[in-house]
Parts: structure tokens; C-alpha cells; sequence
């Protein structure tokens, strides 16, 4: 075997390492400034710790889970699509209103028009596709900066919406298989499933990839660290569904209302295929190349101009994925749907995460983890003070604070040679 | 050191290799400027060919020819004894032409293995397959005995010059290449990190590639190389064993196209497109 990667004497590698190491090896890599999520999560917990000692009863009540989960959904999926244009260091900035014109569509086919539900989310997500194939040429056939070309869709798309929801303003969404999607929760039993199977799955896949590197002679990652992180995602799912499961009715003689909502699942899902999509196939290792460096990466053969288009494609339709989550929501599609902070807080959200505003570097988890911090903050500052004007600094504070992290980790990992 | 020392002098006819890059007369024009003036060019396999000349003398579009980026005018092309005709990048790569840029054009958010395949991918059904990426990764690398690397997992930002340019070097002989043409390999290295690119470059022809080192340092050259050609205003002025030669020889070569009876003959050399002049003495 080679000597390149058994070498251990000068900078143990993760891989073989046991778990003490992995941590230390961890650590090195956060003090290097690779950063990744962990400012997130540690904002996220401090967050948590913070409402919890201010209003404890109402903020960890189970009801509060499930409505900060229903209030990040959007934010999450959006910040999701974005990770896809933040990672060529592009922006897309018409995003939330793609998402309200997607909404719109829905509105206009499923209660004016009468279709069928399935035939109205093929609209609207029809509708992102082309909206993203728009921006995207502009982009990268004309080459005018997505800065421009998205702020330019941002005013026109907030027309368009105007336009198709017509005189009247707010259209009604009747149809249930829309509204169950933020309104209805999985069974308690289909809650312990989706846990078994996202844990059981994960493992799975680890020990797979475990035997395909050891048939091929390439070392392991370390039983020990692999325990340590089946448990880590047991404890935090598992308590997850266990909350989720509490009975959060007011008055549960009347209604009962429990279970994972079934946005969850739908999250877990996108979050599964494009981590994939982005990190296993070479559409994804791609877009890393193209946004670490675009004139390498064509020089190695890869249609820049191709990666960007779909990139911009893929933003837009997560972001009509988003405005049908909003159509449910709030069963209704209005010309603000989409609309205000919506997008401010999704670009948050992605950056907050640990996605570089400099591209190349991010992941599809970071939306999750930025989109439940943007959550945590809006769900959970109105407990404390009714005061809108103190949610707005404080969300700008933590998102001045992630972009500072950002920067700052970025000179520091030229400073120790990891940039 | 060892490989100039064993195989100094170019090949003669009858015992030699035969060449894997053979350029005969090639001519090339942009527009009104006529940069190469039939130029002849050889590199065998297991050599190191060292392609010098002052700025302008025609070396970057010698090489961007043989890589395809701007094909020739005119003049023969012979790959592997074979005539070429290289239209286009991807078609020298196919070849086993592999040239590995002054900016090394490496992302440096990848890791080593990623910079390696990128582009070229291997793919198992829908996704990667790293272990294979990984493993032929560590082996092309360990083949030329580098061992400044301690994983190809770490990024290519964590890595020093001298390492990128071993990342840059070992992704161009990942692909079967015949032909590893060097541009300028130590221009921003330290001491050290040239000492290791240059015992690459000499592993490289050891392992029986054609090598072409531009460099504008004639240490270095002189270091490694087993030929030098010598490019002045377009025109190939003398392609000779590296034993023969001197360092200001060398230098004489570059500046006025000539020392003593090697090199272009006064007239030839200020003549307007006239005749090619031979290699050699």
C-alpha cells in the first residue's frame, strides 16, 4: 500500500483514526478555520438555553416544537436551493418571489382552474424550472451578473404575481392533499418508523461504504467513531420524534394533535437526495470545482456555463417547492406571499449554516441547521417581546455575526494555509 | 542528476527510440504575425526535453500547438509515429498529451483526489466511486515516489507550492499520458520544493514518458534535461544533447540564436521566411 496515506507520523489522517484522535483531528481543522456548521449549532443551542431561561413553560412546550418546525420549513427548503447558486459564489435574490409566483400558479390552477392537485404541482414546480432555465441563461450564456439579472426577476416576478393572482388579491387553497403537507401530522407508529429508518439507513449506507473502502484496500474510519455517531443521530432523532409525538392539543378531548408533521418527512427527503446529488455524483463535485475555480474547472473539460444554468434551475424550483409549502401553510396564496424578509432570512439561513458567500464551500445541511437558527429567532423573540423592531436587529445581529464568522475563518485558514 | 548522467546525449539514428513527438517545418500565424517559422521539435520517450528561448521566441505557442488550443498552420505532426491532427484540447488528451499549466489550474477547495479526476471522474452507476479515485490516486502518486503528501484527503489549499505542482504533475500521468509537458514547473518554488518538482520531472521520464520542460531557469535546466531546444524568434535555432553544451552556451543560444557553428547561421537568422534551418550542427 501506498505510503502517502499511512504516513502516520506527520499529521494523523481521519480516516483509521480512533475517536479521541477524530476529535483532536476535528479540532485541529476548527482551528485552522474550518469551521463548518459549528458556529450554527452552537448559536442554535445558546439560542435554545437563552428562551428557555427567559420563557421556559411556552417556548419548550411540544406544541412550540411542531410550530418552529412549520415556521422553518420554508426558509429551510429556499436556503436549500440557494445553497446551490451560493456554491458558484452566485446569488439568486428573486428567490422568495419564485416562490410566491410558484404559489400562485398552484392557486390559480388547483381553485380557479379546478385541476387536479397533481396536476397543479407539476405546474407550479414547472413554473421554477422556467423561471431558474431564464435567470440561468442570462447568466451564464450573456454573462450578466446573477446580482443583477435576480434583482431585476425580483421586481418583475412581484409583477407577474400581481398579474396572476388578478383583482381580489388572495386566493383560497381548498384542496387537502396541499394543505395536509404543513397541516397534518404522520401517526405516532409512522413517526417511530421514519426514525428507524433514517437511523437504520444511515448506518446501512456508513457500513457500505466502510466495506467497499476495505475491499479496496483504503482505510477505514474507525468503529469507535462511527458508534459515537449512530448514537449522536439516534438521541437527537429519537428525542426529535418523542416530542413530536406528545399530545399538543389545547384541548384534546375535541382535537387531537400529534405526530411528526409531515413536512419532516418531505425535508428529510430533499435533504437526502441533493446532500447526494451535491456530494456523491460529479454534477455535484462540479459545482464545488466551478465555484472553487471557474477557469480551472474549464480547462479540466467541465461545461461551466452548463453547471450554472442547472444550478440556477435547481434554486428556483426548491424555491417553488417553496411557495406550495406557503400555499399550505397558510391555505392561501396572497401577492406577499414570498414576499418581505422571506428571502433575506433564506440567504441567512444558507450563510448562517456555514455556506461561504465566497463559493465553493457549503453543504445541503447547513440550510437546515441556518434555517432552524432564522426559526429558533422568529419563533421564539415574540415570546419575549412583542416588539417586531427587536426581531429584525437581532436577526440582522446573528447574520452579521455568521458573515463575520465567515470572514474571519477565512483569514484564518489562509493564515494557517487551509484556504 | 543520475538520468542526464546515464542518458545525455540524444538518440542518433539506428540505436534510438523512436520519438513520441516528432514536429517537422511547423508553421503558425496570428494574423499578420508569423510567431513559429518551421520549427522542428522531437521528444523521445524517457527523456527530459527542455524547451528554452527568450519571451516571444514562440515556446507558449509551440506547446499550446501540441495541446491542441491553437493547432498549427502547417507543418508534419507525428504522434507516436503516426501523423496527428490535434483540433482540439480534449483530443491531444486522448492521445496521452498532458501539459500542466504555469497557475497548475487546481481548485483549492477539492482535496487531492478530487483535483486529480476532475473532469474525469470515474463513476460506479449514478455516483462516484471514490475508493477507485482514491486508491488509483495513491497509487499514481506513490509510483513516483512522492511522499511529501500525507493524505489525499487534505485540500489542495492546505497544501504548499511544491506539493501542488506534485498534485498538478501526478494528475497528468494518471491518464496513461506519453507526453508531460511541463510550463515553467518551478518558477514560484523555494530551494527545497524545486529540488522535489525536479526529481519528479527526472521520475517522470524514468517511468518512460516523453518530458518537456519550459523553463526560463538554465540551472534547472541544465539539471535535468537530456536535450534542450533552443527557440529564437520563432525558429528552432539548435536542439542539442544537454552533455554538449554549456550553461552560457545555452545562454549565447537564447539571446542571439547561435554560439559558435551551433545554431542559426547569421543570415538565416535576420533573413525574412526563407529557408528552415536544420537542427543541430
Amino acid at each position: 500500500m501506498s505510503t502517502i496515506v499511512e504516513n502516520p507520523l506527520e499529521e494523523q489522517t481521519e480516516e483509521g483514526a480512533g475517536l479521541g484522535q477524530s476529535i483532536r483531528n476535528y479540532w485541529e481543522r476548527v482551528r485552522g478555520g474550518e469551521l463548518g456548521s459549528l458556529p450554527a449549532v452552537a448559536g442554535l443551542l445558546v439560542l435554545i438555553v437563552v428562551f428557555t431561561a427567559l420563557e421556559g413553560d411556552t417556548f419548550l412546550s411540544a406544541f412550540n416544537f411542531a410550530n418552529l418546525i412549520n415556521q422553518s420549513a420554508m426558509i429551510i427548503v429556499l436556503a436549500m436551493g440557494l445553497v446551490f447558486v451560493l456554491l458558484l459564489g452566485e446569488i439568486d435574490l428573486s428567490a422568495g418571489f419564485a416562490a410566491g409566483t410558484a404559489a400562485a400558479v398552484l392557486g390559480v390552477t388547483l381553485t380557479q382552474r379546478s385541476w387536479p392537485w397533481y396536476l397543479a404541482l407539476a405546474a407550479t414546480l414547472l413554473t421554477g424550472v422556467v423561471i431558474g432555465f431564464l435567470i440561468g441563461i442570462l447568466v451564464s450564456r450573456l454573462g450578466i451578473p446573477s446580482f443583477v439579472v435576480t434583482l431585476a426577476a425580483f421586481l418583475a416576478l412581484q409583477g407577474l404575481m400581481l398579474l396572476v393572482i388578478g383583482e381580489g388579491g388572495t386566493i383560497p387553497i381548498r384542496n387537502d392533499s396541499i394543505l395536509k403537507i404543513m397541516n397534518a401530522n404522520m401517526s405516532p407508529l409512522a413517526g417511530w418508523i421514519l426514525f428507524a429508518i433514517v437511523v437504520g439507513g444511515w448506518a446501512v449506507l456508513s457500513l457500505m461504504k466502510r466495506r467497499s473502502r476495505h475491499a479496496s484496500g483504503l482505510p477505514t474510519e474507525n468503529m469507535s467513531v462511527f458508534l459515537a455517531k449512530l448514537i449522536a443521530l439516534g438521541v437527537i432523532m429519537g428525542a426529535a420524534v418523542y416530542i413530536l409525538n406528545q399530545e399538543r392539543s389545547r384541548n384534546p378531548a375535541v382535537t387531537s394533535i400529534q405526530g411528526v408533521p409531515y413536512v419532516v418527512p418531505l425535508i428529510l427527503i430533499l435533504v437526502v437526495c441533493l446532500t447526494y446529488l451535491l456530494s456523491r455524483t460529479s454534477f455535484g463535485r462540479h459545482v464545488y470545482a466551478v465555484g472553487g475555480n471557474a477557469e480551472a474547472s474549464r480547462r479540466a473539460g467541465i461545461n461551466v456555463a452548463n453547471i450554472k444554468l442547472i444550478c440556477f434551475i435547481a434554486c428556483s424550483t426548491m424555491a417553488a417547492v417553496a411557495g406550495i409549502l406557503f400555499a399550505s401553510r397558510d391555505n392561501s396564496v396572497s401577492p406577499s406571499t414570498g414576499g418581505s424578509t422571506t428571502l433575506l432570512y433564506a440567504v441567512g439561513a444558507a450563510v448562517i449554516g456555514g455556506t461561504s458567500l465566497f463559493g465553493g464551500r457549503g453543504r445541503i445541511i447547513d440550510a437546515v441547521i441556518g434555517g432552524l437558527v432564522v426559526g429558533v429567532i422568529a419563533n421564539g423573540l415574540p415570546l419575549v417581546t412583542q416588539e417586531s423592531g427587536i426581531a429584525f436587529i437581532v436577526t440582522g445581529l446573528v447574520l452579521l455575526i455568521a458573515a463575520s464568522v465567515d470572514a474571519l475563518s477565512r483569514r484564518r485558514a489562509q493564515a494557517t494555509g487551509r484556504a | 542528476m543520475s538520468v542526464s548522467a546515464e542518458s545525455g546525449a540524444l538518440p542518433t539514428a539506428g540505436r534510438a527510440p523512436d520519438p513520441v513527438l516528432s514536429l517537422r517545418g511547423v508553421h503558425k500565424s496570428f494574423g499578420a504575425v508569423h510567431v513559429l517559422k518551421g520549427v522542428d521539435f522531437d521528444v523521445f520517450p524517457g527523456q527530459v526535453s527542455a524547451l528554452v528561448g527568450d519571451n516571444g521566441a514562440g515556446k507558449s505557442t509551440l506547446i499550446k500547438g501540441v495541446a491542441g488550443i491553437y493547432p498549427f498552420d502547417s507543418g508534419e505532426f507525428m504522434f507516436e509515429g503516426k501523423p496527428a491532427h490535434i483540433s482540439d484540447p480534449k483530443h491531444a488528451n486522448a492521445l496521452g498529451i498532458e501539459v500542466v499549466y504555469q497557475d497548475l489550474a487546481l481548485c483549492d477547495n477539492l482535496d487531492v483526489v478530487a483535483n486529480m479526476f476532475l473532469g474525469r471522474e470515474e463513476v460506479r452507476g449514478v455516483g462516484l466511486d471514490e475508493s477507485t479515485m482514491e486508491r488509483r490516486a495513491s497509487e499514481t502518486l506513490s509510483g513516483l515516489s512522492v511522499r511529501t503528501l500525507t493524505s489525499v484527503r487534505r485540500t489542495v489549499a492546505s497544501l504548499s507550492g511544491g506539493q501542488r505542482q506534485t498534485v498538478a504533475i501526478a494528475r497528468a500521468v494518471l491518464w496513461n499520458s506519453k507526453l508531460v509537458i511541463l510550463d515553467e514547473p518551478t518558477a514560484a518554488l523555494g530551494v527545497a520544493q524545486t529540488e522535489q518538482v525536479l526529481a519528479l520531472v527526472e521520475r517522470l521520464a524514468a517511468n518512460g514518458l516523453g518530458v518537456v520542460l519550459i523553463s526560463h531557469n538554465i540551472n534547472d535546466v541544465m539539471r535535468v534535461a537530456d536535450n534542450i531546444a533552443c527557440l529564437y524568434l520563432g525558429r528552432l535555432a539548435a536542439q542539442i544533447p544537454a552533455s554538449e553544451v554549456t550553461n552560457s552556451q545555452v545562454v549565447e543560444l537564447i539571446t542571439t540564436g547561435r554560439t559558435g557553428d551551433i545554431g542559426l547561421q547569421p543570415d538565416v537568422a535576420d533573413a525574412p521566411d526563407t529557408v528552415t534551418p536544420r537542427a543541430g550542427a
